[in-house]
């Protein structure tokens, strides 16, 4: 193990935002990203849009993965992104987001600037190999 | 990239934005290119925060009550910056940080700055790390930085030493946790939190914990202890000083500081406020006694050998890969052809004749 070989570890930022209580998807997350070797930083339940801006730009996650179940997903999505844009981590965090989206609201996510949707029956290596190829750069 | 870069991003991290300061931990951290140029080029900004380490076995409620001293400090008018090392799981790689998930008490407010910090890759440096993302927030204006990590070896007694108080949390009533402190981590307490003071054992856990300082402080309080037990029981507010009137009258030396016991319920907050006077009469203790500034060239001076031990390795390490790799000069110590001093001899000499004879 060599000192220039920098080894890079992926930091992602699980959160549920929102009043809405169904965990067992983001904690299953969690755990598969956890054995994939990134760093994880899990929320906790109910976090408020704001929360969630000012824990991705502290920490500096490489990916920020929202998990709504709720339906609420069209107004604090766009609340998120917004806070990231006014911090300066819009553009340097790969945002995915997770849970029950209708087709028809996914374009209207991706708009607002989501970098993709993983609905249930995704098979986890294809969520897995999409962070890995997609994490932004840190230099 | 390069030079430029640094100083852009240590320019905006003076300039209080959020988002330059998280960058700068972030190279810290995983040791990026140039990141010695920002901590360098930081240096000279800090020294005005000051800086408890909270320790404790795990789930003590360290980050329970570091969520509420932050709020304590914010309603002040104070800001806050805290660090939290996990130093578990380095060797898979993956991890879950789970402090930040008790930040429950300073919703959405930027002006406490939390961040997550894991041991990987630091191959023991993981305090350098910590003491260089404290100076960071320092520079960055925060007023009280805390380091919380769990109480549980070397590592996390070196992390935690980079703090000017290290605040000892303990659970009431497990025998265990006292029997971990007699195993090391007693000595580091300037401050000892029985937490989770709502439970039951929790006065016991203070009596015990205040026997075990007396015996630390004062040998002779062995042959004595009924009587300092009983006195230890019913005033563990003290204010640092020693006040025994039955001791002869010898002048009194530099003052000392007697590690405090306090009670806390981090989940209510109660405690919180006798904590943090108890957290200020240290500081201004340590600043009376100049331990403040003692404390501060210790640590600049682990510092330097931390950072010569591992940049010498390094500079090794290529010397070793240079002259065809250490399994090769293994093979000819085993095969008897030399021996391992002799090997040492060979590497080193280039260096230590370039050492001479700048000496002459
Ligand atoms: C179990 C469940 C519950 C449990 C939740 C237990 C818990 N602690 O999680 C309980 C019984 C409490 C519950 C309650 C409710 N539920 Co419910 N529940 C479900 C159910 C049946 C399964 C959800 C689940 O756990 N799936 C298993 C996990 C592993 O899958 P998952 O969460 O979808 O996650 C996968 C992917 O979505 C993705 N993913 C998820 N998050 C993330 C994040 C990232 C970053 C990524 C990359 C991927 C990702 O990866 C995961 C693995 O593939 C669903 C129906 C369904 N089939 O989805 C309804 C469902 C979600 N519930 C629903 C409703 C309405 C409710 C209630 C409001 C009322 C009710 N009728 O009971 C309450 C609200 C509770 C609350 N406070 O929010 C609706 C939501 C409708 C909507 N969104 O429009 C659903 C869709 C049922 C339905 N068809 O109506 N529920
Ligand atoms: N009853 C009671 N529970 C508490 C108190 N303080 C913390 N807890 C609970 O103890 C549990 C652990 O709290 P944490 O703050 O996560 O403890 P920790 O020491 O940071 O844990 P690790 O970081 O995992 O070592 C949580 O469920 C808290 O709610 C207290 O004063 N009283
Ligand atoms: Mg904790």
């Amino acid at each position: 193990m060599s000192a220039d070989s920098e080894q890079r570890t992926i930091r992602c930022l699980i959160a549920k935002v929102g009043l809405d209580g169904h965990d067992r998807g983001a904690h299953v997350i969690s755990r598969a990203f956890r054995d994939a070797g990134f760093e994880v930083i899990y929320s906790g339940l109910h976090r408020a849009p704001d929360e969630i801006i000012q824990a991705t730009v502290q920490e500096d996650v490489d990916v920020l993965g929202i998990s709504i179940l709720s339906g609420a997903h069209n107004t604090l999505v766009p609340k998120v992104m917004a806070g990231l844009e006014e911090y300066g981590a819009l553009d340097d965090t790969l945002v995915i987001v997770g849970g029950i989206i209708p087709d028809e609201d996914r374009p209207g996510l991706m708009e607002e600037g989501v970098d993709a949707i993983f609905g249930p029956g995704t098979p986890m290596e294809e969520t897995i190999e999409f962070v890995k190829e997609n994490a932004p750069e840190r230099t | 990239m390069g030079q430029a870069v640094e100083s852009d991003l240590v320019e905006r991290l003076l300039d209080g934005e959020h988002r330059a300061l998280a960058r700068v931990i972030t190279k810290i951290e995983s040791q990026s290119p140039g990141y010695r140029d920002i901590v360098s080029e930081i240096h000279a900004h800090t020294g005005h925060a000051s800086v408890v380490g909270i320790t404790g076995s795990p789930g003590a409620g360290k980050s329970t009550l570091v969520d509420k001293l932050a709020k304590f400090y914010r309603d002040q008018g104070e800001t806050v910056g805290v660090i939290a090392v996990d130093p578990s799981s380095p060797y898979t790689g993956g991890a879950v940080l789970g402090d930040r998930i008790r930040m429950a008490s300073n919703v959405g407010d930027m002006d406490v700055f939390f961040r997550s910090m894991s041991a990987r890759g630091q191959l023991g440096g993981l305090s350098t790390a910590t003491a260089d993302a404290v100076k960071a927030l320092d520079a960055f204006g925060k007023d009280r930085i805390i380091i919380e990590t769990v109480g549980a070896g070397q590592n996390e007694v070196d992390v935690v030493k980079t703090a000017d108080t290290v605040v000892v949390l303990v659970q009431p009533g497990s025998g265990d946790d006292v029997q971990m402190l007699k195993a090391g981590i007693l000595e580091i307490g300037d401050v000892f939190v029985v937490n989770k003071a709502d439970m039951e054992g929790a006065s016991r856990t203070v009596a015990e914990l205040e026997e075990m300082i007396h015996l630390r402080d004062d040998p002779r309080a062995k042959l004595d202890m009924g009587h300092h037990g009983a006195e230890a029981m019913g005033d563990h507010h003290g204010h640092g000083e020693h006040t025994d009137d039955d001791q002869d009258d010898e002048p009194e030396p530099d003052p000392v500081w007697t590690p405090q016991v306090v009670e806390t319920i981090a989940t209510t907050g109660e405690g919180i406020d006798e904590l943090v006077e108890t957290l200020s009469d240290h500081y201004t203790y340590l600043a009376e006694s100049g331990e403040l500034d003692e404390k501060a060239r210790q640590r600049a001076a682990e510092e330097i050998r931390q950072l010569l031990r591992s940049d010498v390795n390094r500079l090794l390490e290529r010397e070793l890969d240079d002259r065809g790799g250490i399994d090769d000069f293994a093979s000819a110590v085993v095969d008897k052809e030399t021996d391992p001093y002799a090997v040492t001899e060979d590497v080193l000499e280039p260096l230590r004749e370039c050492l001479e004879d700048r000496d002459d």
